[in-house]
């Protein structure tokens, strides 16, 4: 899998360097993301995996490094570049980041207003489609993101993060807090979106059944770089203690069964 | 740079085929719209055929799917041709989301919901002055509570709001109350001086300072500072579910919240207050000196032998009376919030405005029942 020659790299990151103060993040931290697959970032508490994710999206500026997404560069290209950048992703927060004062179908029409020009009933049909889509019933649009339970303001962060039809999406830890039967439903939703539209996702979980249900590939964190990346299958037979402990535990053993 | 979409119509007598081309994407969807909105057939089936496109996402997908929905209504039977599975898949998603997402709630709209809307407005108004007096109620009966039992007393939660709403409140409220001071005197300098009773001014000064200006200003300030602090704060910890985890470890939030800040400030009040007296008196003097040659001197004789105490008294027993005011409604405002931080800013607002306009009528209440007394 990992050797297929015809693969195209939409998020490059290369010897990023992330430091706040004199602690150490990343150090020297290479990663690529191929288009149209499921990259799923593991590591233990402290690793850094949502500084990456922040670091790629732009929130936090790193010491020294490279990041290009989908051959823009992210960290010294211009406003305009990062714009259109910005255009081609869609970010879903731990806990949601809906915007509190807005209802769902506002929040998930926030990106268009500010991105597009399309008429008010259009936009309200389109996000009324993605607010369905992410398996929300019709009556959610109305509601404020207070009055929404912490699974329905994760689905609903999703509609919002796939408002401009993005060709990446940034998950952070999607199904973390989710009943297993509403997880399963979001990795199969995941999972349907990436082959219908050729979505490429970026997914920070611990979730050890979404990892092997849906994630193609997966990299883990350790010693402040990426330690190891590939199938999930091959990650049994790498020599670390903290990559055995992970995926040969009795959780993993517990998930792969279930595949 | 991308092409936009179009629709090719292959209109054979029996089996109509309708080729979609192009980038069907959420950019080029205004144009795409009218074109799919003024496709109809009278055939009785008809092929999308969607081989051609270059880009298909879910607003695309959509434009299809509704067409579709639109088509089937009509009776005619719409069949997808694509070779790579995918886009038919997109599409069916996309029209199976559709069927759920026709009943959105609309919001009531006429005069019967503005009736019910001015009718809630009238109702809430009144239950939130039950809430107001409830809380009030429950902040006595805690602060009962806690005298009884000295250990429960949360010293060091009171000293840090004291300096807190207190101490560095000092320097606004001096500056404030000294500018007050010297516009008195100025404004009534040039009004005395016309009946030649320039030394006057010295009991206008002093008597509207003492008895009500000190004070109420020194509560304004106070409120603007301190109340909407207090509602920001504890109104963000109740979005943050912190109240409610403070329940669950057996702590009363208003024991440890609102009690310490409530008695913070009916301590501070007062010293403010004085302080605020003293340096408005100060600025009066000032000015008094440099526009009418009233020397301090002077000015502090006629002081003494013109105001009655019970001025600087009547002041002074207002100031708690208005800080326990200021602190329960900011505290019970902020027990109020729900949910976002929309709500603890609109709290806020509400919390400076409604302690301010109680204040202002206390004092109004209080002026009538000291005149009724005859002091």
């Amino acid at each position: 899998m990992t050797d297929q020659p015809k693969r195209e790299a939409v998020i490059e990151v290369r010897g990023l360097v992330n430091q706040f103060g004199s602690q150490v993040v990343h150090d020297q931290l290479d990663l690529d993301v191929w288009k149209g697959e499921v990259l799923g970032i593991v590591g233990g508490s402290g690793t850094g995996k949502s500084v990456l994710l922040r670091t790629i999206v732009g929130l936090n500026r790193p010491a020294a490094g490279s990041i290009r997404v989908l051959g823009i560069d992210v960290l010294h290209g211009t406003r305009e570049e990062r714009l259109q950048a910005e255009r081609q992703w869609g970010v879903a927060f731990q806990d949601g980041a809906l915007f509190s004062s807005l209802t769902v179908l506002q929040n998930v029409m926030a990106p268009m207003r500010e991105h597009l020009s399309l008429s008010p009933a259009l936009m309200k049909a389109l996000g009324a489609l993605k607010v369905s889509l992410v398996g929300l019933p019709p009556l959610a649009c109305g509601k404020l993101p207070s009055e929404l339970s912490g699974g329905m303001r994760k689905r609903a962060s999703l509609a919002r993060a796939l408002a401009l039809d993005p060709a990446i999406v940034f998950l952070d830890e999607p199904t973390a807090g989710l009943d297993p039967i509403g997880a399963a439903a979001y990795d199969e939703l995941i999972g349907e979106l990436k082959r219908t539209l050729g979505l490429t996702v970026f997914m920070v979980t611990h979730d050890l059944d979404s990892l092997y249900a849906i994630c193609d590939r997966i990299a883990v964190l350790a010693e402040k770089r990426v330690l190891v990346e590939g199938p999930i299958e091959s990650m049994t037979e790498v020599d670390h203690p903290w990559v055995q402990e992970y995926f040969t535990g009795p959780r993993a053993r517990a998930a792969q069964l279930k595949t | 740079m991308t092409s936009s979409p179009t629709l090719e119509f292959e209109d054979i007598a029996d089996a109509p085929v309708l080729r979609v081309r192009g980038q069907l994407v959420i950019a080029h969807l205004e144009d795409a719209l009218t074109l799919f909105e003024a496709t109809t057939t009278d055939a009785a089936t008809l092929q999308i055929d969607l081989d051609g496109l270059e880009a298909l996402d879910t607003s695309g997908a959509w434009l299809i799917a509704t067409l579709r929905a639109r088509l089937e209504a009509q009776g005619v039977a719409v069949t997808l041709v694509d070779a790579s599975q995918n886009r038919a898949a997109l599409v069916q998603t996309v029209q199976a989301a559709l069927l759920a997402d026709d009943n959105i709630e609309q919001p009531p709209q006429g005069v019967v919901a503005m009736l019910a809307r001015v009718g809630a407005a009238t109702a809430s108004g009144g239950a939130s002055v039950i809430s107001l007096l409830s809380f009030l109620g429950e902040v006595l009966s805690r602060f009962v509570y806690c005298v009884v039992r000295p250990r429960r007393w949360r010293t060091a939660a009171l000293v840090s709001q004291m300096q807190e709403t207190g101490f560095n409140a000092i320097p606004i409220v001096v500056l404030m109350s000294f500018l007050i001071g010297v516009v008195l005197s100025f404004q009534g300098a040039s009004q005395l001086r016309q009946f030649g009773a320039e030394v006057f001014v010295v009991d206008l000064i002093a008597i509207s300072i003492l008895r009500e200006l000190g004070i109420l200003l020194t509560s304004i300030i106070v409120a603007g500072r301190s109340g909407s602090a207090f509602t920001a704060s504890i109104g963000s910890m109740k979005v943050r579910e912190e109240l409610d985890a403070m329940r669950t470890l057996g702590l009363d939030p208003i024991e440890v919240l609102v009690l310490p800040r409530v008695i913070a400030l009916v301590i501070m009040l007062p010293i403010l207050g004085f302080i605020a007296n003293v340096s408005g008196l100060l600025g009066g003097a000032l000015m008094s000196w440099a526009e009418l040659g009233v020397s301090p001197s002077m000015f502090v004789t006629r002081l003494q032998e013109n105001t009655d105490v019970w001025h600087l008294a009547i002041g002074m027993i207002k100031a708690p009376f208005f800080a326990a005011i200021i602190g329960v409604v900011s505290c019970w405002q902020a027990m109020q919030v729900k949910g976002s931080a929309d709500s603890v800013g609109r709290r806020t607002t509400t919390s400076v405005v409604q302690a301010i306009f109680l204040v202002i009528l206390a004092d109004a209440v209080f002026s009538i029942f000291f005149s009724e007394m005859g002091v």
